[in-house]
């Protein structure tokens, strides 16, 4: 069973669960996902791995409760189990001593940015990260972030916390600053990946994006989650789902994204009728 | 002796187009003894050769006419664990009935349907006693749940053997249960066989995909001692024209995998969301083209092109399949080439331009292939678009098993028993021959069995 043995609310809307699954947590690796069903019936989707204990059995899940998937898994309390958990799928991030790395994640984007800035720099590379937030109290896994990173820093839309303005604000002058940057790797809202290449790309730094299409069993057996990249038609569950953020077509990803658009807004609503209580309870 | 072959009850068009309920209803007592009257209990018993499984078809026949339903079901299940299954979706057309003597001069015997009928009945009296096993301590792992993996389970099983089916999915079945749709095969039967199988003692663990969870080496090193891949034809193919990442675009497998496994038909009770607009245009002429057209018609789409580019003669889908979907209203576009998806502003798919075919010169497939017309071109006014034109193999488990050999089209290179390049390694159904039948599938589950049993020495 996928237990979920802790479970935290780390700002409004965002929850971390950790859940028992020892054959996976055996070979996560940075950049994976997994792919689960919260119950019987239930849909399957995919939540990229935010951290494992291979000692422990476990994979750390952060969420956003955005539709009524998300909003069913987040009323799952310790002790509770997921119907099924799949993976780990997808190809882990590509590590290796290249220098300097710049991570980059935006809102919940920073789940799955820690275990790549910590495998960035558990293999020698100097680490700085950017973690952007609409609010201070959005804000998830500040002090996680500076334990495995050399230099943090943090935006804020509304500049309650850190500097006002947004990510690529700072990534601007970091690239400007001439220290030689090897690697930017970006995870975050589609707005914000597309925002960090396009700020990259004159500089002819490499930077890579972590993708989020919608999927269904995340194997490569549907095809659901293909995206256009340098032209080409590639499958982000099997392919992916990191790519290179110069190459990848965003307009065509945002346009897949929005397919379910009203269906999701319908379930949702149809569950809340249906559960009842307030949505924003915990 | 009646001369007539017994038709197949069914649902009239007119009603079923508006449900998911199966389509042939399948014999009643009185029909499938009729039937089963028909046929002349040949001594040479030509139809055996033409089943993959080598069911006693004569022996079965037999016992329906002596009103032995029950044994007659336990006779298939000597041979084949999943008659229900394969009453229901196996071309007995090309296979058994076209070797019956009775086809000679009028219609064969109706093999398949008096197959279906038994299961059927066994099923409804509560299933068949799995006869009880002498283990034999040998532990064997299987990759895929679908008929080969089934087949391959229940063979080992009956000889005694410790088995687990490793499934990728939440649900065991495979393409039985994600691909053929619930109005030609219905899940809770697929259920019912599956469950037969787990009573013959096969472990069934889901949501492992080998290649990522575990690999085969892994099976291995926890000690299974031989390693069964089926696991299926996997990555879906898509044209390579514009438009084909615009929303409203599905690959037959994930617009099936939606409505059939994920019961997105029943949505929002089912949460899994499809999309269907009010015309959609269907690229292939398979089986799977079929499923999907009459799916996406019961999901109250008003006009449902078929759209293939050779005739009818060169369809690949079984004829029942074929006269199913035209008495339903599917509107067949024959010679028909699309080279475009135009979209909206907004990215949806608002029509197919095609091309006008005719036929050619024989290929290398020995079927007249279509040359364009020029200047055809024409836009079909649609706003979904299923690609049902093949599946490639996937290759999660050839990338990760060192020394796995596969052919340039990435299928598993095998023997004639399904010995793949690894010892103990053996491999069959649709990643070794690409897309094929569920019969042939199980039939290469057989025969790995019988190959498995011989190297291990039970």
């Amino acid at each position: 069973m996928y237990t979920i043995l802790d479970k935290k609310v780390l700002s409004p809307g965002v929850k971390q669960i950790v859940v028992s699954a020892p054959l996976i947590a055996r070979k996560a690796r940075p950049g994976e996902f997994v792919i689960l069903r919260v119950d019987e019936n239930g849909e399957r989707i995919p939540l990229t791995i935010a951290d494992f204990d291979r000692q422990a059995g476990t994979v750390t899940l952060i969420f956003q409760e955005v539709g009524a998937t998300t909003r069913r898994l987040g009323r799952l309390e310790t002790g509770d189990a997921l119907s099924d958990l799949a993976g780990p799928l997808g190809k882990p991030t590509h590590i290796e001593k290249m220098g300097t790395v710049v991570c980059v994640g935006g809102g919940i984007g920073i789940a799955p940015i820690y275990p790549i800035a910590r495998g960035m720099k558990e293999a020698g590379n100097r680490v700085i990260s950017i973690l952007g937030a609409r609010t201070r109290e959005l804000l998830i896994l500040e002090q996680e972030m500076k334990a495995v990173s050399d230099l943090v820093y943090v935006t804020t839309d509304d500049g309650s916390y850190g500097r006002r303005g947004l990510v690529t604000d700072v990534l601007k002058e970091l690239l400007d600053s001439g220290e030689p940057i090897a690697e930017v790797v970006a995870v975050g809202p589609v707005v914000m990946m597309r925002a960090v290449a396009e700020t990259t790309r004159p500089y002819g730094v490499k930077t890579v994006v972590s993708l989020n299409p919608i999927m269904v069993d995340g194997t490569g057996m549907c095809g659901g989650c293909r995206v256009s990249v340098g032209g080409q038609t590639k499958f982000a569950c099997v392919d992916g789902p990191e790519f290179d953020g110069h190459q990848v077509d965003f307009a065509g990803l945002m346009a897949r994204q929005r397919m379910y658009a009203e269906r999701e807004k319908y379930a949702d609503n149809q569950t809340y009728q249906k559960e009842g209580g307030c949505r924003c309870r915990h | 002796m009646p001369a007539l072959r017994q038709p197949m009850p069914e649902q009239p068009a007119a009603e079923r187009v508006r449900n998911f309920g199966e389509v042939a209803l399948g014999y009643t007592e009185e029909q499938a003894l009729l039937e089963a009257s028909r046929c002349l209990q040949c001594k040479a018993a030509p139809c055996r050769t033409g089943c993959p499984v080598e069911v006693d078809i004569p022996a079965f026949i037999a016992l329906i006419r002596q009103g032995q339903y029950g044994a007659a079901a336990n006779k298939i299940k000597e041979k084949n664990s999943l008659p229900a299954i394969c009453g229901r979706v196996c071309p007995q057309e090309t296979q058994c009935e076209s070797h019956c003597v009775l086809g000679k001069k009028g219609a064969p015997v109706a093999i398949g349907r008096l197959e279906r009928f038994v299961a059927d009945v066994q099923r409804h009296a509560g299933g068949s006693t799995p006869p009880t096993l002498s283990r034999n301590g040998r532990r064997v792992a299987i990759v895929g749940s679908g008929p080969a993996g089934l087949t391959c389970a229940g063979d080992l099983a009956l000889a005694g053997y410790d088995v687990t089916v490793f499934e990728a999915l939440h649900q065991p079945g495979g393409v039985l249960v994600y691909g053929i749709p619930e109005f030609r095969l219905p899940k809770a039967i697929v259920q019912a066989e599956i469950d037969y199988i787990r009573r013959l003692g096969v472990r069934i663990e889901t949501n492992v995909v080998i290649g990522k969870t575990l690999s085969v080496d892994d099976l291995f090193a926890e000690g299974y001692q031989a390693v069964f891949i089926g696991s299926g034809a996997g990555a879906p193919q898509f044209m390579n024209i514009p438009g084909e990442n615009l929303n409203g675009v599905y690959s037959a497998n994930e617009f099936l995998t939606r409505v059939n496994l994920m019961k997105a038909y029943r949505f929002p009770e089912h949460p899994t969301p499809v999309y269907i607009g009010k015309k959609a245009a269907v690229i292939g002429g398979g089986n799977v083209a079929m499923d999907a057209a009459r799916t996406a018609l019961r999901l109250g789409a008003e006009t449902v092109w078929l759209v293939y580019r050779r005739s009818e003669a060169e369809m690949p889908a079984r004829r029942e399949e074929i006269e199913h979907a035209k008495e339903e209203g599917i509107i067949f576009k024959l010679l028909t080439n699309p080279i475009k998806i135009n979209g909206t502003a907004q990215g949806w798919v608002d029509g197919l331009e095609c091309l006008q075919m005719e036929l050619g010169e024989p290929d290398a497939s020995g079927r007249r292939s279509p040359v364009p017309v020029a200047g055809s071109n024409f836009i079909l006014p649609a706003d979904t678009v299923i690609m049902a034109i093949g599946n490639t193999p996937n290759p999660l488990i050839p990338q990760t098993t060192p020394g796995l050999v596969v052919t340039r089209k990435g299928t598993i290179v095998t023997d004639d028993q399904g010995l793949t390049s690894r010892p103990n390694v053996y491999a069959g159904g649709d990643i070794v021959t690409g897309a094929a039948t569920v019969i042939s599938a199980m039939g290469a589950g057989k025969r790995a069995a019988k190959a498995i049993r011989a190297a291990l020495g039970y």
